[in-house]
């Protein structure tokens, strides 16, 4: 259902995407790997358009999208059909955790309020924030943030979500509360696009891994495959690294 | 002090608050609230890059934060009418005001709106929100309750410079003063007698000001997590209260 091709993007002088390609069919929940810095952040925010790539090609649901040259319409078209989850969440400051949610159907979508609300509770609840609707972010935890940013994402249906390091500005003991909701959402079948460093959460729920360094796609394939039997050695080294790293915290 | 001296702050008391409430105040009033019309065009045009209107907007601020407010005010009431434009004492001072303190405002509220930070507007954008409804319903309610300690004190600064309409013949209280000052030769304290009157006005705006801090601060808080924590007393306070609305 989406597939993007030879994306390139470049800050100044310093190319930070040197052509990455990846596809992710309907239902799969596609892990994207790699060490800090090689591109993982950026390569999301242009498949949303948050940054404007240089070049690429968009494939989605058969309708293809030059990447460098986006109409807002277009934008506004395929933004209707995905949803982000950022690394700090980015819940809107002033506004409730229903309010959150609901902000897209309202305003973006033009639902009734009731009906918006109706939406807007259930996909709290399905988040395990069903006692929290009239708090405010700055009155949640870092983990309850996050999941009221995965019920926003939820809210409008899309079909398909990205995740940008969902747990990494998490503390250790609260990344399990937003797991545990990501691999409900796995189970359900939703369509998932997840840049990650939790090994395990990759390891169990992911049915496709890409593994990026230095803005290039080094290996990519099924992830049972890539786990039991990863091609190359920098790909090796850098599981190791992460199995270390978990087991000393 | 003597009887007469004491007749005469009684006396003028009145007579000088009326002018005060009748004058000073909704020349305060409608000047802010102009000046913050101006001040959230004035700063969106810039904040948003907007090529020529950004231009304008910078020359404005320039020009009207470089000059005194006297000179301004003298300019509209007794320069204008060479050109042809005859503007009334009251009308000259809140256009004066409403323009200068929107000067001065629309760089609070410039500030405010730099200081969201970008992943608001990136949240808005990713729900399907176009920009203008990202402005109107995450960033401004943001950046409006940042400004709101400075924009009071503006407020308070404003409240005391309408005095200065005095020279445009506005009927104020700061001229009533001078009049009656004129009349009984007691300048010392009827002077002290004004001053006490503007400080009792600002006394209540600063009180205003708390108040209303307290009660956004209950509706949009915006301080951090921790900080909550901190509180701990408040927070679990408005945490029942949450359930509520
Ligand atoms: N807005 C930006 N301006 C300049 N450089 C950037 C910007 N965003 C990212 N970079 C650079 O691009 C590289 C890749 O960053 P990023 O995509 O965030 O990597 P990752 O998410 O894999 O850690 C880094 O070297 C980073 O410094
Ligand atoms: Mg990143």
């Amino acid at each position: 259902m989406l597939e993007v091709r030879d994306i390139k993007k470049s800050f100044g002088t310093q190319q930070v995407l040197k052509g990455v390609g990846l596809t992710v069919e309907k239902g799969d929940v596609v892990a994207i790997l790699g060490p800090s810095g090689s591109g993982k952040t950026t390569l999301l925010r242009c498949i949303n358009f948050l940054e404007k790539a240089d070049e690429g090609t968009m494939i989605f649901d058969g309708e293809t999208f030059p990447l460098d040259r986006m109409t807002k319409k277009d934008i506004a078209r395929l933004r209707r059909k995905t949803a982000f989850v950022f690394q700090n969440y980015n819940l809107f400051r002033n506004k409730t955790a229903l309010q959150n949610v609901t902000e897209g159907l309202i305003v973006a979508r033009r639902m009734s309020r009731d009906k918006a609300n109706e939406i807007g509770r259930q996909a709290l609840d399905k988040v395990g924030l069903s006692d929290r609707y009239d708090y405010y972010p700055s009155q949640l935890s870092g983990g309850q943030q996050q999941r009221v940013a995965i019920a926003r994402a939820l809210a409008t249906d899309p079909e398909i979500i990205y995740f940008d390091e969902p747990t990494s500005a998490l503390d250790p003991e609260l990344t399990g509360e937003v797991l545990t909701v990501m691999r409900k959402l796995a189970a359900e079948g939703r369509t998932m696009l997840v840049v990650t460093h939790e090994i395990r959460f990759a390891r169990d729920v992911s049915t496709k891994v890409v593994f990026m360094e230095d803005g290039r796609v080094l290996e990519a394939g099924s992830s049972d495959v890539f786990f039991a039997n990863p091609k190359e050695e920098r790909t090796r080294s850098f599981l190791r690294t992460l199995e270390q790293e978990r087991a000393q915290s | 002090m003597d009887e007469r001296l004491l007749n005469i702050i009684a006396d003028s008391f009145w007579k000088i608050l009326l002018p005060g409430l009748t004058v000073t105040i909704p020349l305060t009033a409608v000047s802010f609230l102009l000046a913050l019309i101006i001040a959230i065009v004035t700063a969106m045009v810039q904040f948003a890059n907007v090529r020529v209107l950004r231009q304008i907007a910078r020359f404005y601020v320039w020009v009207i934060r470089g000059t005194p407010v006297l000179v301004q005010l003298f300019v509209v009431f007794y320069g204008l009418p060479r050109a042809g434009i005859m503007i009334n004492p009251f009308p000259a001072a809140v256009l004066v005001f409403s323009i200068n303190e929107g000067a001065y405002a629309s760089e609070t509220v410039r500030a405010a709106l730099e200081s969201i930070p970008k992943g608001q507007m990136e949240a808005g954008y990713c729900c399907g929100l176009s920009y203008l409804q990202i402005m109107r319903r995450i960033v401004l309610p943001q950046a409006m309750r940042t400004a709101f300690p400075p924009l009071s004190n503006s407020l308070i600064g404003l409240l005391k410079e309408t005095s200065l309409a005095a020279n445009i013949t506005v009927t104020e209280m700061f001229m009533v003063t001078q009049r009656i000052v004129a009349r009984t030769y007691e300048p010392l304290v009827l002077y002290i007698e004004v001053g006490f009157i503007y400080l009792v006005f600002c006394t209540i705006l600063t009180k205003l000001q708390r108040i209303c801090e307290r009660k956004l601060d209950t509706y949009e808080k915006v301080q951090d997590y921790a900080a909550d924590r901190r509180i701990g007393g408040l927070w679990k306070r408005k945490e029942r209260s949450g359930g509520q609305r």
